[in-house]
């Protein structure tokens, strides 16, 4: 057990967000929050950072004005200097008004003469919630695609504080997908104290030998109410993969290997998703081992509709994994 | 207005005088076909690079871009180290990662990289000004942008950030006439840049960018206000492009009159006009600078092509760090 661990406590996903920016800030005077109403008494649109400003001053927690490339570009000057600076982007579906600062400045400095940008970008994603198609994204492909960055999704609250002291602690830009369906409605428990998850490492979340899912995010829960579904029948292994890019490749190949079955899910868009290259590279990685084709649960590649019949016929959900492990299964 | 210091003055010439040596070498060698990519021109920007950088104090930080050659020398990144990027090379700044001036950022010359997507250096030097502010330093951060891309968002994001957080920040505009083949008049609606600036709240001003004093004198103010709390500058130094956008470009578009009328005020000559009429150099110091800054780039050429290719085997060191 990690020397800094003093005991866990049980919150919400946010509360750990928001114990995971308290940890660090306490921790490290070079750690600040910016974004657009996250300051003051507000404390962020999902308040995120409600009560940071009380503790470490406006100095350290920044309302910006509506300039994501500015204040994303901004972010990459302090880091340049030594800060960690940790971005609220207000929706993820706003990280695009910001894009030039995250992928052809922060994320290519690097590579072109050796410049370390620290800072995260926290991105509240994910719909479910009848937000339409603004405020719904799961926009990760775009910087999985991206050189240079990092980019995790957290699927539970000890991971939501352990990924952000993570992410917070890594050298380069690293995006933070936050899943907004999660916030409230998950609870669990996060331990006390300094304890980072590792970026690139996946949990596997539940352990089974018929067939392996391998998802992220809100889908964690989805792959898990699947399994419970099926148990008996269906042993399911659900992975967590916690860390997008770099993707845990062996975790995997390992559970796959084992199972012999594969089923990627994700609430993003299915097309060009993270869970193509997953399935492209067992396809090359466990082919012998495979008694089924590959199967991949994800969205419509329509935009995120807002009318709850058509966003509950766009998002995969629960059921959608249980068909498609039922498919694989019966192959 | 009153004269800088002699000394100054003569160093200023220098360094113009050693851009313009390197810049006529870039030209010669990519027409002989030995230069790798494009190289842009610096003709005509030699007053606003060198005398902004040189306005600035050793822990100030700067970011230029692709016509502020005169920049990155005075900053102290050397011939052989740039030319080597031009040429691609292992020892280049970038070891062979970016292209011309692209990625010459090193941070123990406080001098950060520019990306193609222009401004997007000015929030990044913004947020170098904004990191000195958060740790009570006084230190100031001075950027370029250009009439061109004084017309993205990212510029006009930037310069209102930069007023609402009171940073200790200079953005210098390069107003050269043309942005690539494009003429100001197609470009924007307004006469002058710096009224950008006053739309945002940031004090502006407006100089003669062919007059290496007078550059220096506005800069040396604005970073003198901007150390001492007053917050932004925007100035716009107005020149013009002599050559193409890049060495590619003839600029047939740029009419004839219109680069007359500007060689007769070439930065470089009108300096040295200045110098020799106050006395301060003659003609044999000339020849002599013009000699010793010859050989420095000679000496750069002939670093940079016998430098290694940088490894295919590490065509992928260095994309996180560590």
């Amino acid at each position: 057990m990690d020397s800094n661990r003093t005991g866990s406590r049980t919150m919400t996903y946010i509360e750990a967000i928001r114990d995971g920016l308290r940890t660090e800030m306490r921790r490290d005077p070079d750690v600040l929050v910016m974004g657009e109403d996250i300051g003051g008494e507000f404390g962020g649109a999902f308040k995120a950072t409600k009560g940071l400003e009380a503790e470490f001053g406006a100095r350290r927690v920044m309302n910006m004005p509506m300039t994501e490339l500015a204040f994303i570009g901004a972010a990459t000057g302090m880091g340049l200097m030594g800060l960690r600076p940790v971005i609220e982007v207000q929706f993820a579906d706003f990280i695009s008004t910001g894009f030039d600062s995250i992928v052809q400045y922060a994320a290519t400095t690097h590579y072109r003469w050796r410049a370390a940008v620290p800072w995260v970008v926290r991105a509240p994603s994910d719909g479910g919630i009848r937000s339409g198609p603004f405020h719904s994204q799961n926009p990760e492909a775009w910087f999985v695609h991206t050189p240079g960055l990092k980019v995790v999704a957290p699927a539970t609250p000890s991971d939501a504080k352990g990924l952000l002291l993570a992410a917070i602690r890594d050298n380069n830009p690293v995006i933070y997908f936050e899943s907004k369906p999660l916030y409230r409605s998950l609870r669990g428990a996060v331990p006390q104290g300094n304890r980072a998850t590792p970026i690139g490492r996946a949990r596997i979340a539940r352990e089974g030998h018929h067939v392996t899912v391998i998802t992220y995010g809100e889908m964690v829960r989805q792959a898990l109410l699947a399994a419970d579904g099926l148990a008996p029948e269906v042993a399911v292994e659900v992975i967590d993969l916690r860390t997008l890019k770099p993707l845990d490749r062996d975790t995997i190949m390992a559970s796959v290997r084992k199972t012999g079955r594969a089923v990627v899910a994700h609430a993003a868009n299915r097309l060009a998703g993270v869970g193509a290259e997953i399935a492209a590279d067992l396809g090359q990685t466990a082919f012998e081992y495979l008694d089924a084709p590959i199967h991949r649960v994800g969205g419509l590649d329509v935009p995120v509709p807002f009318s709850p019949p058509l966003e509950d016929a766009y998002r995969p959900g629960a059921d959608d994994i249980v068909a498609a492990i039922r498919e694989t299964v019966a192959y | 207005m009153t004269r800088l210091p002699d000394d100054l003055n003569v160093d200023l010439h220098y360094w113009m005088r050693l851009t313009r040596t390197m810049d006529d070498q870039l030209v010669t060698l990519w027409k002989q076909g030995r230069g790798v990519g494009t190289t842009f021109n610096q003709r005509g920007h030699e007053a606003i690079s060198v005398g902004a950088g040189m306005a600035l104090e050793p822990d100030d930080v700067v970011a230029p871009m692709h016509r502020d050659l005169g920049c990155y020398l005075v900053r102290g990144m050397t011939p052989r180290r740039l030319m080597a990027n031009q040429l691609a090379r292992a020892t280049g700044v970038s070891r062979g990662r970016d292209a011309n001036l692209h990625g010459c950022g090193d941070l123990s010359l406080n001098v950060i990289g520019f990306i193609s997507h222009l401004p997007q250096s000015m929030p990044v030097a913004l947020g170098a000004a904004m990191s000195f502010s958060y740790r009570s330093e006084p230190r100031v951060a001075l950027t370029f942008a250009g009439d061109g891309s004084s017309c993205a968002g990212v510029f006009h994001e930037s310069l209102n950030l930069a007023a609402v957080q009171r940073a200790p920040f200079v953005v210098i505009v390069e107003n050269n006439q043309y942005a690539y083949s494009t003429p100001l008049r197609q470009q924007m609606a307004i006469d002058s840049l710096a009224v950008r600036a006053t739309a945002h709240g940031v004090e502006s001003r407006t100089v003669d960018g062919n007059d290496v004093e007078e550059v220096f004198r506005s800069v040396d103010a604005a970073v003198d206000k901007a150390r001492e709390g007053g917050g932004p500058t925007l100035i716009e130094a107005r020149t013009m492009r002599m050559l193409g956008h890049a060495i590619h470009d003839g600029a047939e578009y740029v009419p004839q009159e219109l680069l007359e009328e500007w060689t007769a005020r070439d930065p470089l000559i009108l300096h040295e006009e200045k110098l020799t009429s106050r006395g301060l150099v003659d003609h044999e110091y000339l020849v002599r600078v013009n000699e010793k800054c010859r050989e420095i780039v000679d000496d750069a050429v002939e670093f940079a092509e016998s430098s290694d290719w940088p490894d295919p085997a590490t065509v992928s060191d260095g994309v996180y760090a560590a």
